[in-house]
């Protein structure tokens, strides 16, 4: 099975993400708790796409492609604005958030939790994030 | 869509949240708990039964006020969370950081 969503570069848009999500991901063999998650980390990839990358200008719009096999589940991130390579990106140490007193980097902190592989290419000016998924059995 | 209700119970600052906090509203949070502190508050409870979710944006924001709350003595407590919504906490490490409870009574009775 494969889903995909076109994304307009705004935080409005986030809401519809998420219910694009919960329904591709209905039939899944995730738990209810993983489906949770897996929205979470799919979420803040597209945020800071939206917000970083792109100005949150309602212009620019970013794909999400989902594919559904037996044993994983594949969500593709395209867009055409500037890279950002979320393997490239350390992740900060909570505590460190804490005291600097940033909004941001929890992020990528639960993406990185979250998903069981991430991979990134930059190719003829689209750039592809890829999470991935296993089936626990 | 994220709602938020101010009350207070047992000298306690209640903030409920109903809905979802994301990058688009984070910041009505943010503004609310502003506001609690500068009511003068030094002891906020969030309470997160209607909470259906919340993202990093919403998670940065109880965050950004631990350590200025440590300095000026608040205490900021959460109660009530679903076991989805705990989930998220806990991977990141927020219960470490942050006093969550099961419920309104156990919240007040630490």
């Amino acid at each position: 099975m494969k889903h995909i969503l076109n994304i307009s570069c705004q935080t409005s848009a986030l809401s519809d993400l998420r219910a694009f999500l919960q329904q591709a991901l209905g039939s899944s063999l995730l738990t209810e708790i993983e489906k949770h998650q897996v929205t979470l980390a799919v979420e803040e990839v597209c945020a800071n796409l939206i917000i970083h990358s792109h100005g949150c200008n309602p212009q620019d719009s970013i794909q999400l492609e989902v594919k559904d096999s037996a044993e994983k589940l594949i969500f593709e991130i395209s867009d055409q604005g500037e890279a950002f390579n979320i393997l490239d990106y350390e992740v900060p140490d909570l505590k460190k958030v804490m005291i600097e007193k940033r909004k941001g980097g929890l992020g990528i902190i639960l993406v990185k939790k979250i998903m069981d592989e991430i991979e990134f290419e930059s190719k003829n000016g689209t750039n592809t994030c890829r999470l991935i998924k296993w089936f626990r059995s | 869509m994220l709602r938020l209700e101010k009350t207070k119970e047992k000298q306690n600052d209640i903030l409920s949240l109903f809905g979802e906090v994301d990058a688009s509203n984070s910041v009505i949070l943010d503004e609310a708990i502003q506001e609690i502190i500068a009511s003068g508050a030094k002891s906020i409870l969030i309470d997160g039964q209607n909470l259906e979710y919340i993202s990093s944006a919403g998670l940065g924001v109880f965050m950004s006020y631990l350590e200025d709350f440590q300095e000026q003595a608040i205490s900021m407590k959460i109660c009530g969370l679903t076991p989805r919504v705990y989930e998220v906490f806990r991977i990141l490490g927020l219960d470490q950081l942050i006093p969550i409870y099961q419920d309104r009574a156990a919240a007040f009775a630490d």
